[in-house]
């Protein structure tokens, strides 16, 4: 248990690293700019033409604050941390003025739903079909499997979505294309709400999934038909181990662990969101938060979804390494 | 070289299809020095004709003939890739190398640094990129910013092989008669990473050029530069699916998937090739 606590302060220090890092490169690409952003926003607010000058005032200060511009470099960066650390990234400009973390705080919920369930269904679905086609090499369907998987694999996330929008969308619409939920039923926790929600998720989910499951898939099958040919799975098959029982106790069970190394990675970028997704489908989660403060010129939006994605992704991964010793007998944190 | 290119070509054959892919589309980028249009010219063809034996793959909503365009923006697109990878692999060897080799405290900084770069989301530090530099961002800042967030994963693939060669005798002679650190990495143990050098930057000019297409997609590049994304960008602009121009993403389209698909065969054909044991079995030394 002492190597554990160790193991765990020494993880908890390296996202501390992490997010220090992450939110450093924000800050110097935020202040590489040619651009003074602080001005550009201004004129961007000021273009609707009824902001008082006071508040425009206000709203400089605060953008030079937020930015870190007001005071000497190093006072630039402290308030620019001091900020960070409430999660405090002023009012967006585009919604004038609703905060950014008000802003953020409604979209989380849609990515996190839709991609956490997404990321967690195509590992298992790629894994169980990976690790079946590395067992039964011989199977056709697997092997037919096998090639579409791989020449899905490559494919630009964007033709996917765009392929099922045109089929589900125009040819045959049985599937709503567009939005989180259907606009004239209230939010709650009503079967009606809670059905138009899992209806409009269909096709951004049926995308990712297209998209996703050929490199589990492929990946597991590497793995199992290295796992097969280990000396304990010969012989369990000569004292007459039954396949299936090879198969699950043997084979799948010790060739899972990098897999789950690799659903903590994703798991984690579920945070930084489906930009594309989210774009084609209409999806009102940070990935078009993302998107829309970009093309308002939105730039505490922007930073704002930087970070908390950076933070985010971080904190997934953390939270895994964290379980994975307690999962994996095999991984000692000595 | 000739023995293992031929070997490929001869028992490989997910090695000859992505050779022959990614051949086409490189030819098709040669084509681009000898087309009749300038990229960036409109409305020097008809507009909107499908497909035909006067322009190839038809013509876009801006008068452009897509054949001769499509030559320019997958040379574009070749570019960036390889940019990127020759810049992120001078990153990922020589710190993948270093960590392996010196191990220690060297090691430990230089992989707590990787990890990070790892988990790191890039898409919202590329946009936010974007979004500052906007009318000054060039494909080439791009591409060294892409380059800087995309060594992680391999430098630790690298780091891997550099940690079982430290312990090989070679490497004790070498350190023995006097050869500095440098010189041991760039002469001693650079060979034996080589292979693996040459098929993950298949993968990361796959991986980069998935991420230029996407953020070109959403207008977050230098759109006015031919590249596949940015066409697909301008026919979005102008509705072209709608329009019934499918035409003017379809090929664009096409072309990238099979650039994508080609890498991607190459990069595991190769890996195999690498891989012993999977030769072993190639050559009926292990059971099915």
């Amino acid at each position: 248990m002492r190597a554990y606590a160790r193991y765990a302060f020494g993880r908890f220090l390296q996202f501390l690293l992490v997010v220090f890092i992450g939110i450093n490169i924000a800050y110097i690409i935020t202040h590489a700019t040619p651009i003074d952003p602080v001005e550009h926003t201004v004129s961007v607010a000021t273009a609707f033409g009824h902001t008082a000058p006071e508040a425009i005032e206000s709203m400089r200060q605060s953008l030079r604050e937020l930015y870190g511009l007001t005071g000497s470099p190093i006072e630039q960066y402290l308030n620019f941390w001091r900020r960070v650390l409430v999660a405090d990234f002023g009012p967006s400009l585009s919604a004038f003025p609703s905060p950014v973390s008000t802003l953020i705080g409604r979209a989380i919920p849609w990515t996190v739903g839709l991609l956490g369930v997404a990321t967690i269904l195509t590992w298992i679905i790629g894994n169980l079909l990976g690790g079946l086609a590395g067992y039964y090499r011989r199977s056709r369907i697997l092997k037919g499997f096998g090639i579409v998987a791989m020449a899905l694999h490559p494919m630009p996330y964007y033709i996917a979505a765009i392929l099922l929008l045109i089929v589900f969308g125009y040819l045959w619409p049985i599937l709503p294309i567009s939005g989180g939920s259907q606009m004239n039923v209230a939010r709650g926790w009503s079967s009606e709400y809670i059905l138009s929600v899992v209806r409009h998720s269909m096709l951004p989910l049926l995308s990712l999934l297209l998209v996703g499951l050929g490199g589990w898939f492929v990946g597991m099958r590497s793995l199992v038909s290295n796992v097969v040919t280990e000396d304990y799975v010969v012989y369990a098959e000569l004292a007459g181990v039954s396949k299936r029982r090879i198969l699950t106790a043997y084979v799948m069970r010790n060739a899972i662990a990098p897999q789950v190394t690799g659903l903590a990675i994703s798991l984690g970028h579920v945070f930084s969101g489906a930009l594309i997704t989210e774009r084609v489908f209409g999806y009102p989660g940070i990935g078009s938060l993302l998107v829309d403060g970009v093309h308002a010129g939105d730039y505490s939006l922007v930073l704002g979804v930087t970070t908390v994605s950076i933070v985010g992704v971080s904190l997934a991964v953390l939270v895994i390494d964290l379980i994975y010793p307690l999962i994996d007998p095999r991984v000692t944190v000595s | 070289m000739f023995v293992v290119l031929r070997d490929l070509l001869r028992y490989n054959g997910e090695f000859l299809a992505g050779i022959l892919m990614t051949g086409v589309v490189v030819a098709m980028a040669l084509l681009s020095f000898v087309s009749p249009y300038p990229p960036l010219d409109q409305f020097v063809a008809p507009m909107d004709v499908p497909p035909s034996g006067a322009h190839w793959f038809g013509t876009t909503s801006r008068g452009q003939d897509l054949f001769w365009l499509l030559t320019y923006s997958i040379r574009n697109t070749l570019a960036f890739g390889l940019l990127v990878a020759i810049l992120s692999r001078i990153l990922s060897l020589s710190i993948g190398l270093l960590a392996g080799y010196r191990g220690g405290w060297v090691d430990r900084v230089l992989m707590s640094i990787n990890d990070t770069f790892i988990v790191i989301p890039l898409f919202p530090i590329l946009v936010l990129f974007y979004f500052v530099m906007r009318d000054n961002m060039s494909w080439v800042m791009l591409a060294v910013l892409t380059a800087l967030l995309g060594w992680s994963y391999d430098a630790r693939l690298i780091r891997s092989v550099a940690l079982s060669l430290r312990h090989r005798e070679f490497t004790q002679t070498a350190v023995f008669s006097g050869m500095r650190t440098h010189e041991i990495l760039s002469r001693e143990h650079l060979p034996f990473v080589l292979p693996i050098v040459f098929s993950t930057s298949l993968n990361n000019m796959n991986w980069s050029i998935g991420l230029e297409v996407t953020l070109a997609v959403l207008g977050f590049t230098d759109i006015n530069r031919p590249s596949v994304g940015g066409m697909i960008y301008w026919a979005n602009q102008h509705s072209a699916v709608v329009a019934g121009v499918w035409w003017w993403i379809a090929f664009p389209v096409g072309l990238v998937v099979m650039l994508f698909i080609g890498l991607y065969l190459l990069a595991i054909s190769m890996n195999e090739y690498i891989d012993p044991r999977s030769r072993l079995e190639r050559g009926g030394g292990r059971k099915e």
